[in-house]
């Protein structure tokens, strides 16, 4: 089953190695087909995956890219995994530490049932079997900032398996052109955290803060599905949307609430896999396809040229756009697992299994939790297109920007104009300004009132397009101001009086006999020389379209 | 052994001197046994790469993962003698037996609520440490991996 699915990966990768050949004979080679939407800390922009530039030199047969992840979420919960003390992003060092976190002696685990529930919910979120019965391990290794020296962890028998994700990912140069991919998950364990090492070189000595160390994760394992960059960071981007809806983790990979580690190897398709090679470090959705593409351009390169891949660790390094081996991993690291002697099997029971008269404090219902799922953005984005009859790939924009979603149905909640206008300002005008002046939506000068106002505006016909446009870009700079105080500031309404602009259209009329004349003999742009000529004489207060109408009925009377 | 318990002292101090005989005669036995089975080499349930010495690269390899010290022949003749004290539990015929977790894998694991409850002693943790820098560990070099 997996060969097989390997083999549309490859067949689809292959599809879209023949379209982007195609284009980079035109083209200069790498970094063909860059959209102009750069999104703001989020995936990177859509970059064909560099794969075209090695296949078109050596006329050889192609290579396929086989990625797969291992991501870790912090949970979102008050306290630890095992221990008591809080979980937060900022505080003075080693002040969230518990005995046990510094492992003290004496000190035993204590499960919290928060990231328990948090781990139920996203295994169900992401079409998980949920083990019942799940169990912790110990994964040994020594370094700084784990001071037991193991990490609990889930290795044997994790708390949910074999589930999938559903991403989407475009495939041309047009922002309508997506296909939709699903990538496998292996598995979803709970695990510690560890705590922070900050090296201080010049004194060599290595400064450590437990604050972190202990709190709970979610490692999602993804199958090596993936074939590129951009899948791998539209997968992450998908996920991390889920998390947040499902309220399980911020997910947010600044804070290091989401972190991301490669496993990326390169074949001919039809042979098997190659040795692959973990890229870790990837804390930026930014750099994570940059990162991914340049260690499969990378090991595709020392293949072409003789050499051997090795199966090491490497770190990416952003300033230089590269991957680098990590120092420290000779050989392969033996953890010694062995089980957790402190903490018995972990049991989830179902609406049929749960014992009767259990305290409910101390049992966990599969089937309760499957019931309160919020709504995931797949179903969000569903919504919104049947709703509001918008296009898919829009539904996915307004989702994929932090508070946009929010702000567009605050809009629609306080106007009377159409969604598709409502889209289309916001996605278009509003979202345009934002990123020309790389704000994020909380902090834009312009309310959603203001918008709604605005769009009133617009829909009662009080003002033409390009006065809404010009009043936008006041709203944009002042402050205050609502729309109708601009609209009267500016002169912007649009003239109301039908009897005065019959009056205009007339004086125009008979001011330019010789137009008129071209008019009747059925010359088009002559019309429209008229309407622009009424539009100047009302100062671009009249509707294009009203004047049209009036010169046309004078015309023919 | 509850009745044991619950028996009058003078009988219970006998019973137990009894029993503490037994147990040593038993250890005995089995220490015998398994040095006796050390010298004369292992049974078939061995896989082929033990021939009950331990190679230097393990060692060194163990020395690195377990930060243990095996300074000594000795220490390195003590472990092998360790393995094949361990290597009875192939005597026993587990096929189809369900193995145990651990000693509580029928017990309950408790759910604690998730509230803070503990933290806040920067202080008292810090006094643990050989170094500290403005309330952070400090590591020497070289200790990590």
């Amino acid at each position: 089953m997996a060969a097989l699915m390997l083999r549309w990966s490859c067949l689809g990768k292959r599809w879209v190695l023949a379209c982007i050949d195609g284009g980079s004979r035109h083209g200069r080679g790498a970094a063909i087909g860059l959209t102009s939407r750069r999104k703001r800390g989020q995936s990177s922009v859509a970059q064909q995956p560099l794969i075209a530039v090695q296949k078109s030199r050596k006329g050889e047969h192609e290579w396929a890219a086989v990625v797969g992840l291992e991501i870790h979420a912090q949970i979102s919960s008050n306290s630890k995994l095992f221990s008591g003390s809080q979980v937060h992003f900022a505080a003075p060092p080693n002040s969230l530490v518990s005995f046990f976190d510094a492992s003290l002696p004496g000190t035993l685990p204590v499960l919290n049932r928060r990231c328990v529930e948090a781990a139920v919910m996203t295994g169900l979120a992401l079409n998980c079997r949920i083990n019942k019965k799940s169990l912790f391990d110990r994964k040994h290794y020594f370094y700084a900032d784990l001071p037991a020296g193991y990490q609990i962890t889930q290795q044997r028998l994790p708390i949910a398996v074999n589930g999938s994700l559903a991403y989407s990912v475009s495939v041309g140069k047009k922002p309508s052109q997506v296909s939709t991919r699903t990538v496998r998950i292996k598995q979803i364990q709970l695990e510690q955290d560890s705590g922070k090492s900050l090296h201080d070189e010049p004194r060599s000595q290595t400064l450590i803060d437990l604050n972190r160390a202990g709190v709970g994760l979610l490692e999602v394992v993804l199958e090596p599905d993936m074939s590129c960059g951009e899948e791998a960071a539209s997968a992450v981007r998908e996920l991390q949307l889920i998390l947040q809806a499902l309220g399980t983790s911020q997910a947010n990979m600044a804070e290091g609430q989401l972190r991301v580690d490669a496993n990326i190897s390169v074949h001919h398709p039809g042979e098997p896999l190659g040795v692959r090679t973990e890229v870790k470090n990837l804390n930026s959705a930014r750099f994570l396809a940059k990162a991914i593409d340049f260690e499969i351009k990378r090991q595709i390169h020392e293949l072409e040229n003789g050499r051997k891949i090795l199966n090491e660790t490497r770190s990416f390094d952003d300033k230089l756009g590269c991957t680098m081996p990590m120092r420290d991993k000779e050989g392969k690291q033996d953890y010694r697992f062995m089980p957790e002697p402190n903490l018995p099997p972990l049991l989830l029971y179902d609406t049929a299994s749960l014992p009767p008269g259990a305290d409910p404090q101390q049992v966990i219902n599969i089937d309760w939790i499957r019931e309160r799922l919020p709504e995931l953005p797949g179903k969000t984005r569903e919504k919104l297109i049947q709703q509001y009859g918008m296009l898919p790939e829009h539904s996915f924009t307004l989702l994929n920007e932090v508070g946009l979603l929010e702000f567009f149905q605050n809009v629609i909640k306080e106007t009377r104009a159409e969604p598709k206008k409502v889209t289309s300002w916001v996605l278009n005008i509003f979202l345009g300004f934002l990123k020309q002046q790389n704000l994020a939506v909380n902090e834009s000068p312009v309310t959603p009132s203001a918008l709604a106002e605005l769009l009133n505006l617009l829909d009662r016909k009080a003002i033409s397009s390009s006065a809404a446009r010009q009043v936008f870009e006041e709203l944009w700079q002042s402050k205050g101001k609502t729309p109708s105080q601009i609209v009267s500031e500016k002169k912007l309404e649009l003239m109301q009086d039908q009897e005065a602009l019959e009056r205009v259209c007339h004086t125009v009329m008979e001011g330019h006999p010789q137009v008129v004349m071209d008019m009747k003999r059925g010359n088009p742009r002559a019309i429209n020389k008229l309407i622009g000529l009424v539009r100047k004489a009302t100062l671009s207060r009249a509707d294009p379209t009203v004047i049209k109408e009036i010169l046309e009925r004078k015309l023919s009377s | 052994m509850s009745s044991l318990l619950s028996a009058p002292s003078a009988l219970r101090e006998d019973a137990l001197r009894r029993l503490k005989r037994e147990m040593w005669a038993r250890a005995v036995k089995l220490g015998l046994r398994s040095w006796v089975g050390w010298r004369r080499g292992f049974t078939s349930k061995a896989d082929p790469q033990r021939s009950g010495r331990v190679t230097a690269e393990v060692i060194e390899h163990l020395e690195r993962l377990a930060l243990v010290d095996f300074g000594s022949l000795e220490a390195v003749a003590r472990l092998e003698k360790a393995i094949a004290f361990a290597d009875r539990l192939r005597a026993v015929d587990t096929d189809g037996v369900e193995p145990m977790e651990s000693v509580l894998e029928d017990r309950c694991l408790y759910l604690r609520s998730d509230n803070v409850v503990e933290g806040n002693c920067a202080e008292e943790l810090l006094q643990n440490a050989h170094r500290v820098v403005e309330e952070y560990f400090v590591a020497p070099p070289g200790v990590n991996d």
